[in-house]
C-alpha cells in the first residue's frame, strides 16, 4: 500500500497494483502473526504430547515412576533420548528402585469409524497384558466408546494371556475376542454388546502388535531389565 | 480513529443485546448451525468452541473494522477470509498449547471456524460498515449470543447423553444414557426444540406488542 500515497475514490476502479499489494500486505502480515503465534506455542505443545503420553504409560504401568524410550526394531534395540518421545515404539517403565515393572507400547487397528489406537501395558514377568488406553478414537459414542469405560471388558486387561510358544517366535495363543460373558480362556477377550466391531479392532489390534514385538522384546529382555545408560546404549544383535 | 470516537452514540447497550438475543446467530439467524450441532455433545465443549469462535470474530472484526478504509471493495472477501484463518490459525495453536484434552475434543472444528458463515457474515454486513467500537461491541453480543446458544444445546445433551453436567454426575448409577443426545441426530432434534421455544416466546412478543397497540 505504501506504493499508493493518493487513495482513488470509492466508486473508481482501483488500480490493480493497488489491489495486489493490498492482498500482498494483508498475506504478509497474515503469515508474520502466524508464525510468531506457531514459534510461541510449539514448545508447550510439544510438552503436552509428551505429558499425555507419559501419563498414559504410567496409567497402564501401575507402579512405574519413570520410564525409558526405545525404538526396537528387526535389527535392534535402540535406547532413545527422553525427548525422543515420537519417535519410541517401546516405553520401559520402572518403580522407584529401578526395577522394571513393564512395557508400554502402541496397537492400531481400524474399527467402526476410523482406526482405533490404544496403547497397553505388558508384562513381561506375569506374561500377560496388564491394561490399555485408548490414545485416539472417533467410535460411535454411547457404543463404540464402552471400550474405555465398560467394566467388564476392561476386566478382560486384568491379565491377558500373551505367552509365546516354545520357540518364542509368536504367541501361543492368539487374542481372540468372544461373545460377551462366553470367555473361558485367559487369552480370550470378552466382546461388548453394542461394540462388537470396536472390541474385535481392540483384540486385532493387540494380537498384531503383540505378535509382532513381545517376541523381538523378550530378545532383549535382559538389556532392557537395567534402565542405566551404560548397559543399554545403541546395540545391535 | 478520532473522527469515531467524537459520536460515540447511544445503542452501545442495544447493539450489545442485539447478537444475544434479537439476532442471536444460531436460534434466531441460523447461523453457524455446523459447529452448533457437531460439537454441542457437552456442556465444556460447547462453551469452549464458542468462546474461540467468539474470540476469532471478535479478532478479525476488529481488524476488518480498522482497516475497513483501506480495504478496496474489490478484494474485500479475500482479505476478509484472509484475516479470519490467520485468527482461526492463532487460536487453533493456543488451544493446542493450552489443553490437549480439549483441542483432540475439538477436533477439525477449530480449523472450520474459519467457514462459520456468522463471523464472515459480520465481517461483511457489519464490521466493514461501522465504527471500530460498535464493531467490538457488536462482536461481543454476537459471540456471547453464539456461546449461549452452543451452551443451551451442548448443556441439554450432555443431560441427557451422558448424565452429566460438566463432567459431573447427576442422576446416580442406575441412569441409563439416552445415547441418541450425544449422536448427530440429538444435536438437531435439541436445537429443534430450542428454536421452537424461542420462535414461541419471540411470538407471543409480538403479540402482546400488538395488543397493547390496539389498546
Amino acid at each position: 500500500m505504501s506504493t499508493d500515497a493518493t487513495i482513488a475514490p470509492a466508486s473508481a476502479m482501483p488500480s490493480s497494483g493497488r489491489l495486489i499489494a493490498t492482498l500482498a500486505v494483508i498475506a504478509m502480515l497474515s503469515g508474520f502473526f502466524v508464525v510468531l503465534v506457531y514459534q510461541a506455542t510449539l514448545e508447550r505443545i510439544i510438552l503436552n504430547h509428551r505429558e499425555y503420553l507419559e501419563n498414559a504409560v504410567f496409567e497402564v504401568l501401575p507402579g512405574a515412576s519413570h520410564r525409558v524410550n526405545y525404538l526396537l526394531t528387526d535389527e535392534g534395540l535402540e535406547r532413545l533420548a527422553d525427548e525422543d518421545v515420537g519417535d519410541a515404539n517401546v516405553f520401559a517403565g520402572y518403580d522407584e528402585d529401578d526395577q522394571l515393572i513393564g512395557f508400554a507400547m502402541q496397537a492400531s487397528a481400524r474399527g467402526y469409524a476410523d482406526v482405533v489406537r490404544v496403547l497397553y501395558g505388558y508384562d513381561p514377568g506375569r506374561e500377560c497384558i496388564i491394561g490399555f488406553i485408548v490414545l485416539q478414537s472417533s467410535e460411535t459414542p454411547g457404543l463404540g466408546d464402552k471400550i474405555e469405560t465398560d467394566p467388564d471388558f476392561l476386566a478382560n486387561f486384568d491379565c491377558l494371556d500373551v505367552s509365546l510358544n516354545e520357540e518364542g517366535t509368536a504367541l501361543k495363543h492368539d487374542i481372540v475376542t468372544v461373545p460377551p460373558g462366553t470367555k473361558t480362556e485367559d487369552w480370550q477377550i470378552d466382546g461388548i454388546t453394542g461394540a462388537t466391531v470396536t472390541a474385535t479392532a481392540v483384540a486385532r489390534a493387540l494380537r498384531e502388535s503383540a505378535n509382532e514385538m513381545i517376541p523381538r522384546l523378550l530378545r532383549h529382555l535382559e538389556q532392557l531389565t537395567d534402565p542405566s545408560p551404560e548397559t543399554t546404549g545403541k546395540e545391535v544383535s | 480513529m478520532p473522527r469515531d470516537a467524537k459520536q460515540l452514540s447511544p445503542p452501545t447497550m442495544d447493539t450489545l443485546k442485539e447478537g444475544v438475543w434479537k439476532e442471536n446467530p444460531v436460534f434466531i439467524a441460523l447461523l453457524g448451525l455446523c459447529p452448533a450441532l457437531a460439537v454441542s455433545n457437552t456442556a465444556l465443549n460447547a462453551l469452549a468452541m464458542g468462546l474461540a469462535s467468539t474470540v476469532v470474530l471478535l479478532g478479525s472484526t476488529t481488524l476488518i473494522s480498522v482497516l475497513r478504509h483501506l480495504i478496496p471493495k474489490q478484494v474485500r472477501i479475500a482479505s476478509y477470509i484472509i484475516i479470519i484463518a490467520t485468527f482461526v490459525t492463532i487460536v487453533d495453536y493456543t488451544i493446542h498449547a493450552l489443553s490437549l484434552e480439549l483441542y483432540n475434543a475439538l477436533g477439525a472444528f477449530i480449523q472450520l471456524i474459519v467457514v462459520n458463515c456468522m463471523i464472515l457474515g459480520r465481517a461483511e454486513a457489519y464490521a466493514s460498515k461501522n465504527r471500530v467500537i460498535t464493531t467490538i461491541i457488536n462482536s461481543i453480543g454476537m459471540g456471547a449470543g453464539f456461546t449461549l446458544a452452543l451452551f443451551l444445546v451442548g448443556a441439554i445433551r450432555e443431560i441427557l447423553g451422558f448424565g452429566t453436567f460438566f463432567g459431573i454426575p447427576l442422576f446416580g448409577p442406575d441412569f441409563q444414557p439416552w445415547a441418541v443426545f450425544i449422536l448427530p441426530p440429538g444435536g438437531f432434534i435439541v436445537l429443534s426444540l430450542w428454536l421452537v421455544l424461542f420462535a414461541a416466546i419471540r411470538r407471543r412478543k409480538e403479540q402482546r406488542k400488538e395488543v397493547a397497540h390496539v389498546a
